[in-house]
């Protein structure tokens, strides 16, 4: 028999050191793709540095970037998998171990006390934790560390809903040109509308989730996606903000319903380093990693 | 487009002949600080003390680094890439006037006042490529010193660095006015007049 806690904490260290390691494959193509396809030398020097940089982190699993990330865990819990509240606390413990030996740099500052130097936040927000309780007996974790750069060009605004679909797009116009060469790019952009002043944020960071070229179920969301990609592109923010090269790698929106006088709309901005890892452990303790 | 490898203490007449969009790589003496330790360093230097270290003619690295100490007790560079420089923007030409380090380096570039700070004092900004840290760390070859790690912590502190052909480094700030992202940031702008004009 199995320690499953001993599992979840062991497979949720191996999800932080692939996420913050090796980038998803199809992102990897979609970033080597682009650097073949980039036209003029500056934003050509920067594509190469990227892919190079990629390579180097895999074969000698160190980490990509030197921000690691303020941590985050998308868990779903099925209803007959052995441990429940447990698992907040197996979380934590396998951030602390990453933070140690993959390594990854201490990023969790409490306002007053100052760097926390485990990645764990001193009063219980962080790791941030997104639960969802579903039907079966597995347990699912992705592991989501997303970088501070990046972070600071997120946006959210509550539009005039009488402004509509147009100004959805609008805003995420806006938001990509604001962040320019800020954040790293090529961007990955989510867009998460409706729900609330907050629902929205957190859907559009789900967004991110979605494998690259994977649109949306609902072919009218799926058509707003592809047509801001090709807008965004023409905003001509290019590799690194040096205007060659490409600018946004994909976008993907999810949707909520609004209130009546509400119109939502979150944009979350991943740098190039579009990271996550995910796996599945059934009630045995037997673990099945995402294709990554 | 020309290319530099350039040693430090950096001359400010070698500044001259550097100008945008050409590649320089470092030899020497690079500093990390963000945004901590840039107002750490200017608090000394309002009250007439001085840093532990002296920026002048070296890099100044825009960077929190991942370092792993060794049981020795010396610490080696795990990912050292550049931080988003335009937090700094806000003390960055300050710091220059203050301590004339040769050559900022970032990503992201940097605005109108550090450009003109870098034009009036002799300094340029060469853009690292942003979360390329392996390339960075590849190019450390020795961590020389670290001071305020227990005050700061690790990202914030100021490591300083001996490194070797460090780079490369695209000159987006020049010390004859230039400023690349600025240009860049200023086309974003008119694409997006544009599009939205256009937009249904």
């Amino acid at each position: 028999m199995k320690d499953i806690a001993q599992v979840v904490e062991d497979t949720s260290f191996e999800l932080l050191k692939v996420a913050a390691t090796k980038l998803p494959s199809e992102v990897k193509e979609t970033l080597v793709k682009g650097k073949n396809e980039t036209k003029g030398s500056l934003g050509k020097a920067q594509m190469s540095a990227i892919v190079e940089n990629v390579e180097l982190a895999e074969t000698n699993i160190k980490p990509m970037c030197q921000d690691t990330g303020l941590v985050a865990f998308f868990v779903k819990i099925g209803d007959k998998f052995p441990l429940r509240s447990e698992v907040k606390e197996i979380l934590k413990k396998a951030t602390e171990r990453a933070t140690k030996n993959v390594p990854l740099r201490p990023n969790a500052v409490d306002m007053f006390e100052g760097n926390t130097k485990t990645n764990i936040g001193l009063r219980g927000y962080v790791p941030w934790f997104y639960f969802d309780l579903v039907e079966g007996d597995k347990l699912e974790i992705i592991a989501m560390p997303k970088g501070g750069g990046s972070s600071n060009v997120g946006k959210m605004k509550m539009i005039p809903p009488g402004k509509g679909i147009k100004g959805v797009k609008e805003f995420v116009v806006e938001a990509l040109a604001a962040a320019g060469p800020l954040a790293c790019p090529p961007y990955t952009v989510g867009v998460g509308v409706g729900g609330g002043e907050d629902m929205c944020m957190n859907l559009a960071k789900k967004a991110l989730l979605r494998p690259l070229y994977h649109y949306h179920e609902d072919e009218r969301i799926a058509a707003i996606e592809k047509e801001l990609l090709q807008t965004l592109n023409q905003l001509e923010i290019g590799a690194m903000g040096l205007g060659e090269g490409p600018s946004v790698l994909d976008v993907h929106m999810e949707f909520a319903a609004r209130h009546p006088a509400s119109l939502p709309v979150g944009v979350v901005i991943s740098c190039w380093a579009l990271r996550h890892a995910g796996a599945t452990i059934d009630k045995d303790g037997n673990v099945e990693y995402h294709p990554h | 487009m020309a290319e530099f490898h350039l040693t430090t203490p950096i001359p400010p007449e070698k500044l001259e002949e550097i100008k945008v969009g050409d590649i320089v790589y470092i030899t020497g003496i690079v500093i990390t600080a963000r945004d901590e330790a840039h107002l750490k360093a200017l608090e000394l230097h309002e009250e007439g003390k001085k840093p532990p270290v002296d920026f002048k003619g070296n890099g100044l690295f825009h960077c929190g680094p991942v370092m792993k100490k060794n049981e020795d007790g010396s610490w080696t560079v795990v990912a050292a890439g550049p931080t988003t420089s335009a937090r700094m923007e806000i003390f960055q030409d300050k710091f220059i006037k203050a301590f004339h380090p040769g050559i900022i380096i970032g990503k992201g570039g940097m605005m109108e006042r550090t450009a003109k700070a870098c034009q009036e004092e002799k300094c340029i900004y060469g853009y690292f490529t942003g979360g390329a840290a392996l390339l960075a760390a590849d190019r450390i070859k020795e961590v020389k010193d670290v001071f305020w790690l227990e005050e700061l912590g690790m990202p914030e502190c100021l490591w300083v660095y001996q490194v070797e052909n460090f780079g490369p480094l695209t000159v987006t700030i020049d010390v004859h006015g230039g400023n690349l992202t600025e240009d860049s940031k200023k086309n974003i702008m008119k694409n997006k007049e544009k599009i939205l004009e256009e937009m249904k």
